[in-house]
Order: C-alpha cells, then sequence, then structure tokens
C-alpha cells in the first residue's frame, strides 16, 4: 500500500513562507481532508505534495523515494493533481478532456493505447458521464464539469489523488455525488487528499482531518477531535453544532465568535 | 454518432482533412506555376519544372515562377503552424506570430537594412538583417518565459516588441531623407512574394523548415494545457520546455518567412479557427492541417492578387489584411457571444 510521507516540509510562495515544518504521514485507503481558515495554506499544501511548488526545506515522500528525486513522468503516474475552479480552455469533448488524464502515459505521439482507453472508459463509467462523453464540457453545468474534470484526475489511476476545493462552487447534490466519488476512490486502495471548507461534508466524509493554521499544522486526526469545539474556536474562530444522523457524525459550523481573546492576532480587542 | 447541440465530435479525421488540404494544395502549387504573362502548357511546365524544357521557359518556370510559389507556400505553412500552436500555448483564441512581436521584430530587422543601404549593397543582407531582428525578440521572450513563465507576462512582453519595432520602423522612416528608402520601406512592409529568387528560398527554406519540425513536435503537449498549468504540469508537461519549443519553432518558421516576404497578416490568426469546426477542438490536432492550410491559404491569395488586374499589382499582405480584418471582427463577437 503506498505512503506518503512529509517531513519538515517548508514552502515559500516568493519570498514569503507559506508552510513552515510540516510532517505527517498518510497511507492508501484513507480520505484525508485538509482544512482550515482562508490562507492557512491548505492549496500551498496539496500544490507541494503534487510537486508544483519547489520546498525550500523539507522533504515529500512516496513509499520512501523523495519525489525531488523522480522523474516528471513517474511523479505525475503516482500523484494526480485536480486544481481550484473549472476551467477548461477550449470546447473539448468530455471524453477528450478525461483522456488528458492519460497524460504520463502516452507516447512521442499522443497516441492512446488500449490500456488507456479502457481506463477513460472505466473514469467516465464511474464518474456517471458515459452518456455526455461527446458534448463539449464548456457546453456542461458546473456541477457536471465538476464530475469531467475529477474523471480526468480518476483517469490517472495514481495511487494518490490530491482534490483541491473540489466542492467549492457546487449545488448540494454534485458536492454529494463528487464526495461520494472521493470517499469511492480511497475505498479502492487510494489515498485521497481533499482541500476542503465545507466541515459538514469534511466531517461526514473524511477518515482524517489535518488542520491548518497560518502555515503550521494544528490538528491531526478523527475529523471529530480536529473540529472539537474548542479546536473550532480557536482557529476557525467559530462555534459548531456537533451532532449524529443515521449513526453518522457531523459538525456544522454554527456561529461567528466575535471576540476570541485567546487568539494572538486578536488580543485588545476583547471589549 | 450524433451531431446533438454542444456535441463536440469532430466531423472530419485529421488525417483526412491533411489529404483533402494536401491535394488542394499541390493543385494550386501547378495553378499557381501556369500564371503568368507567358503561357506555357502543363506538360511543358513539369518538364520546365525539372529543367527539362527548352530553355526559355525552364528559366520563367524556375527563376521566376518556381521562388515565388515556394515562399508563398513556406511562408503560409509557418504562420498557419505558428498560429495554432501559440493560440495552444497562450489558450488565446486571438494569438499568432505578432502576438510575440517575432513578425514585428523581423520587419524592423529589414527595414534597417533598407534604411541603412545594407539591402542595396547585397540583396540578401534584407532577409539577414530581419532573421537577426526575430533571433533578438527569440532570446527576449525565452528569457522572459524561463524566468517568470506566465502566459500573460509573455503576451504582454511580445506587445512590448511590437511596440517598439512598429515605434523604430516608423522612426526610420521619418528620419529618412532618401525618398526611395521611405517609399522601399512601406512596399516591403506590405507583404509579397513578388520578383523573389531561389537564393531567398535556399536562406529561409532551412529555418523555415526546422521550425516547422519543432512546431510539429511541441503539438502533442498543448492539449494537456487545456486543463490550465497546475493541471499540465501534474501530469507530467515539462512547460518551459513547451514554451521554449513553440517560441524557437515560431521564431524560425515565421521570423524567416517574414524575414523574405514582409508581413504577411492575419493567415496565423485565421488558419486555426477555419480548421477546428472541421476536425474538433483539440490543439495539437489542428497544427498539422494549419500549416498546409496555410500554405494553401497563403498560395491562394498570391494566385488572386496575380488575377486582379488593377493598376498596380495588389500586394499580398493588403489582400491577407482585408480579407482578415472581417474575420478578426467577426471572431471578436463570436467569442464575446461564446463568453456572455
Amino acid at each position: 500500500m503506498t505512503r506518503l510521507s512529509i517531513d519538515h516540509l517548508s514552502v515559500p510562495i516568493g519570498r514569503r513562507p507559506v508552510l513552515r515544518d510540516i510532517g505527517f504521514t498518510a497511507d492508501g485507503g484513507t480520505l484525508l481532508g485538509l482544512v482550515g481558515p482562508n490562507g492557512a495554506g491548505k492549496s500551498t499544501l496539496g500544490r507541494a505534495i503534487a510537486g508544483l511548488l519547489p520546498p525550500s526545506a523539507g522533504i515529500v515522500a512516496v513509499d520512501g523515494v523523495p519525489l525531488s528525486a523522480m522523474a516528471r513522468r513517474d511523479a505525475a503516474r503516482l500523484i494526480a493533481y485536480l486544481p481550484q475552479g473549472d476551467a477548461v480552455h477550449w470546447p473539448l469533448a468530455a471524453r477528450a478532456t478525461v483522456a488528458l488524464g492519460r497524460g504520463p502515459y502516452l507516447g512521442r505521439f499522443g497516441t492512446l493505447s488500449p490500456a488507456d482507453e479502457a481506463a477513460i472508459e472505466r473514469a467516465l463509467a464511474r464518474a456517471d458521464l458515459t452518456s455526455m462523453a461527446d458534448r463539449d464540457v464548456q457546453s456542461l453545468s458546473g456541477g457536471e464539469r465538476a464530475r469531467v474534470l475529477l474523471a480526468r484526475a480518476l483517469a490517472v489511476e495514481a495511487p494518490i489523488l490530491i482534490a483541491d476545493e473540489p466542492v467549492g462552487a457546487l449545488d448540494p447534490r454534485h458536492a454529494l455525488r463528487i464526495m461520494g466519488l472521493l470517499r469511492e476512490e480511497a475505498e479502492r486502495g487510494a489515498l485521497v487528499i481533499a482541500v476542503l471548507h465545507d466541515l459538514a461534508l469534511a466531517s461526514r466524509f473524511c477518515d482524517r482531518l489535518i488542520m491548518l493554521h497560518e502555515g503550521r499544522l494544528v490538528a491531526d486526526g478523527p475529523p471529530h477531535d480536529v473540529l472539537s469545539p474548542p479546536g473550532l474556536a480557536r482557529h476557525y474562530r467559530v462555534s459548531g453544532h456537533h451532532g449524529a444522523h443515521e449513526s453518522e457524525r457531523f459538525v456544522i459550523p454554527w456561529q461567528a465568535l466575535r471576540d476570541y481573546a485567546s487568539h494572538p492576532s486578536h488580543k485588545g480587542e476583547t471589549a | 454518432m450524433t451531431q446533438g447541440p454542444g456535441s463536440a465530435v469532430p466531423r472530419l479525421g485529421t488525417a483526412a482533412l491533411c489529404g483533402i488540404l494536401s491535394l488542394v494544395l499541390v493543385l494550386l502549387m501547378l495553378g499557381s506555376l501556369t500564371i503568368g504573362y507567358v503561357h506555357i502548357p502543363l506538360p511543358r511546365l513539369v518538364e520546365a519544372a525539372f529543367g527539362l524544357a527548352d530553355p526559355a521557359s525552364g528559366i520563367i518556370v524556375q527563376e521566376l515562377r518556381m521562388p515565388r510559389m515556394l515562399l508563398a507556400v513556406l511562408l503560409g505553412a509557418s504562420l498557419g503552424g505558428a498560429g495554432a500552436v501559440l493560440q495552444g500555448l497562450l489558450h488565446n483564441p486571438l494569438a499568432e506570430p505578432t502576438t510575440l512581436g517575432i513578425s514585428g521584430a523581423a520587419s524592423l530587422g529589414a527595414v534597417i537594412a533598407i534604411y541603412f543601404g545594407l539591402a542595396g549593397i547585397v540583396p540578401l543582407w534584407l532577409p539577414a538583417c530581419a532573421m537577426i531582428g526575430a533571433g533578438l525578440a527569440t532570446v527576449i521572450l525565452l528569457y522572459v518565459a524561463k524566468d517568470s513563465g506566465s502566459t500573460l507576462t509573455l503576451i504582454l512582453v511580445g506587445s512590448g516588441i511590437s511596440g517598439i519595432s512598429i515605434a523604430l520602423t516608423s522612426l526610420a522612416m521619418n528620419l529618412s531623407t532618401n525618398p526611395w528608402a521611405v517609399s522601399e520601406i512601406a512596399m516591403w512592409l506590405l507583404g509579397s512574394v513578388k520578383d523573389r529568387t531561389f537564393a531567398e528560398v535556399r536562406l529561409a527554406a532551412p529555418f523555415i523548415l526546422i521550425g516547422l519540425v519543432i512546431l510539429l513536435a511541441a503539438a502533442p503537449s498543448l492539449d494537456l494545457l487545456a486543463l490550465g498549468e497546475d493541471a499540465a504540469r501534474s501530469l507530467g508537461l515539462n512547460t518551459p520546455r513547451l514554451r521554449a519549443m513553440a517560441i524557437t519553432g515560431t521564431s524560425l518558421a515565421a521570423g524567416a518567412g517574414v524575414a523574405v516576404t514582409g508581413s504577411v497578416g492575419f493567415v496565423g490568426l485565421m488558419m486555426p479557427h477555419l480548421i477546428r469546426p472541421l476536425v474538433g477542438q483539440v490543439p495539437s490536432r489542428i497544427v498539422l492541417p494549419s500549416i498546409i492550410g496555410g500554405g494553401a491559404l497563403v498560395l491562394a491569395a498570391d494566385i488572386v492578387v496575380r488575377l486582379i488586374a488593377v493598376g498596380p499589382e495588389l500586394q499580398l499582405g493588403v489582400l491577407t489584411s482585408l480579407l482578415g480584418t472581417p474575420f478578426f471582427l467577426y471572431l471578436v463577437l463570436h467569442l464575446r457571444r461564446q463568453l456572455a
């Protein structure tokens, strides 16, 4: 089973240090949520794990092999990355878009092998897109397009999938379907790391959450421990409603806390 | 397969389209050789092209008509190929060689050669200086692409190079004390393949052909960029290398093309848009048909220029601009509707 290990990772953007001294390991078969307030460094961590941002210190390794020591294509076969947003720059057919996920396997002339074709059909079927495979992605609804792009990432068939805010702009039905697909990918043995803002979805679907705050890892564990009332108050500055439905536990952010005296950046604000 | 609304399945395979375009191109090439003051029937024409006919026909075909025909095809191919690759690279449907300032810099080099009288001493100085101009623009673009690499930066730097080239060209015309030089510069800027010799073909063709090979080699990687740069890189794309290939290929092909013909506008912009509805929107599939189609388009335009018998011969670049501008406006309106 694949193991991702991150050790003392620090990542700057330009000259500004964004992530400081991050360390954790995660194994295949896990849906790991990255949570934390805006600007905490979640997307940066996702991009650094995908090898898109060079660290200033520390190591990202898959099964003990540092990413920096791998050929570009080898790394691309190990880690699939689904960026934020749903831009596709040309009106490509859904199938052609999903086919781009086979990029790391193509030969010089970009021709698809039967194995590639099979992987594309599998990804289309899993995302329930077979009926709209010939449609132009730019003509699809936002929810459908999000599924096409997730299918594109699934078509890589990599042991690690990183999804940056995969449900950011989706209605509840599409968000639930995307979360279901990510859950399924984890159950098939992949390590899925998703940057999430929706704590209700994060608490329900993820096996484990890592909370970032101001570039540091501040909590790591089962969703209900990470999103405990003190954790929510301290890092998100909200109170939460903690509940259970059909034996599944959930957290709903309830109220913004105006004055959180112990928060370092808000000392002296208390009336 | 059905062609319902929103369907993005191409109507024609790339190979089929390339076959059709190649056939059209060959017919146009033969047609181009037959046009001229002296009527030469087709069998004698083919013989003359290979040096097997009488000396008079041989000279007319080999030294007058062949260079003109070959340069039109090479120029069109380079503009079409560069346009297709740049539109994919910059994911900008309005990109063409002028977007990166390469055509402008090549023109400036040529103008400098005319201005200082170099072109009058040795005619090949003109295309040579133009290629040096394109080369300098390339060095700047490659440096920027390596350093920052954002698509927008490339477009902005390209506009900058274009702007300074136009400014310096105007300065040369302004300062010139010789009215003949001014008129020569103006005529050259209009773009033409008239009265070119095999020396010019020999100078430009190697650069254009190498450039086209580089552009074709870059084509398969363009598709991944449809997903944006981060996703493309996560799929193993070496974006700095792709950018360097696109810039170098464009410079060699379009730079050398413009160097021997002057600026012939809108072909690089139009050709990919004419191809896309036929083979679908996948950027890599557009490059080869745009190369062949670009050659055919410019050659057809050159034939039209020769057939229109009004006063002085119309310059090739004038005709492509006359046809290209309405197309450009249509495209802008069409894209605006699509985005709305």
